[in-house]
């Protein structure tokens, strides 16, 4: 099914060159409803609900695409006849179009600007209600049970290790916390979709696809107590995790920085011929710095293997989404860099889930980026040194902790299928927590690193300068030991 | 943490009370005109300081504007605490999260003759905006023969180390900017001095990198007059007077160096010390001074000691004090690494590693 829809894709992505935005709405219609039912992808069945349309033409058509259909048809009689006009007018045809480098562009005598936004808000991408129910019309990449399960455990498991994590902050055991809170399915449902050979190239609020990839509770706690066993060293600040054995490059704190960098890391998986591609995460702030955009220009323009996915949680700190750009969300910004973009609910597991695993094959198969918007909501606090009720009503924080936990929603997704029960729930809730405490109280006795491992890794060799730096620093310490902490092994 | 005494000391015995007109250096006029203006004085910390000279420069000039990330609530450290409630959104508010448009805006805005008042977050994140402030502010006025010039732009940022700040948190950037004709830099070192000095900046017809000490901001807590009243840039001042070594730095290490000084004293060593405030351009005539009389110098800062603003002081005394130095200029300053999490107390310019330096200067 992939590979038609694609194939399909590819010429729709040809005419929307050639033709207005709308006429592509059109084509993507009339090839998705001929189309019909047993759609294959990668040997995982797409699940058809009633007359479901196949998910690319869905993501662009959302879930009334019928009415859609006979809206955009009788609107879009003018876009037909320049379709006319670029296909048979040969003769005069410098007259009527400009060939202009990279492509002819038709004539108009009509003065239009472009509208500085669609006449509605692109929509949103889901597969299950507020209640966990499968929406009709729907069509999604299905999940087996043993994957629902992985799925709903870990998204526990990432709640109950922010939880106790953040008490661990506030008891001043470690310097800083930051929760997902309300960001669980994106974590855990875009992780569950990658191969573990896809490069992750993170923000600092996806822990959960480190931990999907089998990063443990020891492994987090060594990180945040910045122990011996920190793959880091002890030299970043908590939640700056990162493991090469897990495909997973190490956070960085300045914002977008990751985003350019993950298009050349898809390059290369590009020319190495992997069947991988590489997938970055960011905030909808992220999207303001000029790294975004340099990436996603670069991305189209290098024919890069690389998801980008932006989580809209709709604040950036104190900043909320009006102030930080007034285009509809992030999803738009693709097509201007003409990039394939796809807004799902970001708190819906099966729609990430789908999402994330279409866009994948797309990325790896036809060599492009993709972009995918996921809207949720950040529902703890920026991290341990904000208080968020200072910039944004408390109700909204309730309304989507409550009402839109994404969390539940799967909950009772899997439940209704019978494959999850509240003693199961009980069972794992204690499991976790009692590692998690154990693996707290164990990175909490362990040393510090070494001191030498303060001067290595800044070259690959030793340089002089800081060979020399060392003897000093070891001099002094010698005259002054109690100036420094007895952690840290010398 | 004693810095927090040390830097209330700095500011009874030393901090500079002085009315818009008059300045002063010296520290028995600042403490004549402390008596004097008893009134209207009030007890604040840093940030408490640097929301007061906002306050001051907006309602001061119409045509002012404090802007940059999360400040409309306030700012992650409180600096602008008040202001958009006080003032309005037009003239403060959020940005998009984007250095490089902070200060490219902060440029324009500067360019038709408004007070641009930029915050960047943290120092460490400036870098995205150092193409608009080294090749756009710093050159604006000289490259148009000085036609146009953004000399209302004024460029916040919280620097430095904050015990827990890890690499980007803590990095101390001055010295890059210190290599770019056209701007100044300048760092205070207490409540009173950052107000002072801010709103100095604010009113100079230059671009201006102002890096505050975050350790600073709640620690530090001195006496601030209320008026508006503004500090000279580009003069050093003599925060101690001594006859052996002269010491130089800005920001949150003078305090440490103050320490050193103290300890220095009880084993009989006399020392000068020198709050150097502006960067670029900075007053060598105020060190030259110190160190003809002294003989030795010492300058100590926490950014890495290669490449930084002490190799250009100490570069520059050389130069013009050789004969009367008596010892090898001595730097005591961060190390060659990136700024390091759990190893900062080993990283960082301890004031034992000052007064170890001060004593080896002086018996060398
Ligand atoms: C270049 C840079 N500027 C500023 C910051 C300070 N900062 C840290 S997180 C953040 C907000 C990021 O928001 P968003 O990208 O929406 O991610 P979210 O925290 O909402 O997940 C800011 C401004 C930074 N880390 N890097």
């Amino acid at each position: 099914m992939t590979t038609q829809i694609l194939g399909r894709s590819r010429t729709n992505l040809h005419l929307h060159k050639n033709l207005s935005f709308l006429l592509g709405y059109l084509v993507s219609k009339s090839t998705a409803t001929s189309s019909s039912s047993s759609f294959q992808s990668g040997g995982v069945p797409f699940v058809k609900c009633r007359h479901a349309p196949p998910p690319y033409a869905s993501s662009l058509l959302g879930n009334n695409s019928a009415t859609r259909l006979c809206f955009w048809r009788s609107e879009s009689t003018k876009a037909e006849a320049q379709l006319d006009l670029q296909h048979y007018v040969s003769e005069d045809e410098d007259e009527q179009v400009i060939d202009f480098p990279g492509g002819k562009v038709a004539f108009t005598p009509e003065m239009t600007f472009m509208a500085e936004s669609g006449q509605k808000r692109v929509p949103c991408y889901r597969v299950l209600d507020n209640n966990g129910e499968p929406v009709t019309f729907s069509n999604y990449v299905q999940v087996s049970k043993e994957m629902a399960v992985k799925m709903y455990s870990t998204m526990i498991t990432l709640q109950t290790m922010d939880n106790i994590f953040y008490e661990v902050q506030r008891q001043g055991r470690i310097s800083f916390y930051l929760t997902s809170a309300g960001e669980e399915a994106v974590n855990i449902a875009s992780a569950a979709a990658l191969s573990s050979d896809d490069i992750i190239l993170p923000q600092y609020r996806e822990p959960g696809v480190l931990m999907w990839r089998g990063f443990t509770p020891q492994q987090f706690a060594d990180q945040l107590f910045g122990n011996t066993n920190d793959f880091g060293k002890g030299r970043q600040m908590p939640i700056h995790y990162g493991s090469k054995k897990h495909n997973y490059l190490t956070v960085s704190s300045p914002i977008a920085t990751q985003l350019p960098q993950a298009v050349g890391a898809a390059y290369s998986l590009k020319m190495e011929g992997k069947s991988a591609c590489a997938v970055t995460y960011c905030g909808d702030g992220s999207t303001s710095e000029g790294d975004f955009h340099a990436a996603l220009n670069f991305a189209a323009v290098m024919e890069a293997p690389v998801v980008f996915i932006c989580r809209n949680n709709g604040w950036a700190i104190s900043t909320p989404v009006e102030q930080q750009f007034r285009s509809d969300g992030i999803v738009v910004k693709g097509q201007a860099y003409g990039i394939r973009s796809i807004r799902v609910d970001g708190n819906d597991a099966l729609a990430v889930y789908s999402a994330v695993h279409t866009a994948r094959e797309m990325a790896i198969r036809e060599k492009r980026p993709v972009l995918i918007e996921a809207l949720t909501y950040r529902v703890g606090h920026h991290s341990t040194s904000d208080d968020s009720t200072k910039y944004r009503p408390v109700d909204e924080i309730e309304y989507w902790k409550m009402a839109r936990n994404p969390v539940n929603r799967f909950k009772r997704w899997v439940e209704r299928n019978g494959w999850w029960s509240e003693k199961d729930e009980l069972e794992l809730r204690s499991r976790v927590r009692e590692q998690l405490l154990q693996a707290i109280k164990a990175a909490e006795k362990e040393q510090k690193p070494p001191l030498e491992d303060m001067f290595n890794d800044v070259y690959d060799q030793l340089p002089s300068n800081l060979k020399e730096q060392e003897r000093e620093l070891r001099e002094t310490m010698k005259k002054h030991p109690s100036d420094y902490p007895s952690d840290v092994p010398l | 943490m004693s810095a927090a005494n040390l830097v209330r000391r700095i500011g009874g015995r030393w901090g500079s009370l002085v009315s818009q007109r008059g300045f002063s250096t010296t520290p028995t006029s600042i403490i004549e005109n402390g008596a004097a203006a008893e009134q209207g004085v009030k007890s604040l910390n840093l940030y408490s300081a640097i929301n007061q000279a906002l306050h001051t420069a907006l309602d001061s000039d119409p045509r002012s504007y404090v802007f940059g990330e999360d400040v409309s609530f306030g700012g992650v450290f409180r600096c602008t605490t008040g202001l958009a409630d006080r003032f309005g959104k037009s003239r403060v508010f959020n940005t998009p999260l984007c250095e490089q448009g902070i200060i490219g805006f902060g440029i324009g805005l500067a360019a038709m003759g408004n007070r641009a008042i930029a915050e960047i977050q943290f120092a460490d994140y400036i870098f995205p905006a150092f193409d608009q402030i080294v090749n756009e502010a710093a050159k604006f006025r000289y490259r148009s023969g000085n036609q146009f010039n953004c000399g209302g732009l004024t460029i916040r940022a919280p620097y430095g180390a904050v015990g827990h700040g890890g690499h980007y948190h803590s990095q101390s950037p001055e010295a890059f900017f210190c290599h770019v004709p056209g701007i100044k830099v300048v760092i205070p070192r207490s409540p009173r001095q950052a107000k002072g000095l801010l709103l100095s900046c604010i009113r100079d017809p230059n671009p201006v990198v102002f890096f505050e000490p975050k350790w600073l901001y709640r620690l530090a807590v001195e006496e601030v007059p209320e008026d508006d009243y503004m500090l000279p840039l580009s003069e050093a001042e003599v925060v101690r007077q001594g006859s052996d070594i002269t010491l130089v730095g800005w920001g949150a290490q003078l305090s440490i160096m103050e320490q050193a000084c103290l300890d220095a004293e009880k084993e009989g060593i006399s020392c000068e010390l020198i709050d150097l405030k502006t960067l670029i351009p900075w007053d060598k005539e105020t060190v030259e001074a110190s160190v003809k009389k002294t003989g030795r110098l010492l300058i100590s800062h926490e950014a890495p000691v290669t490449g930084g603003f002490g190799a250009e002081i100490s570069s520059s005394i050389v130069e013009r004090c050789f004969s009367r130095l008596e010892a090898p200029v001595s730097r005591v300053c961060g190390l060659d690494t990136p700024f390091p999490l759990v190893f900062e107390p080993f990283y960082m310019p301890t004031k034992n590693k000052i007064l170890d330096a001060i004593k080896s200067t002086v018996d060398y």
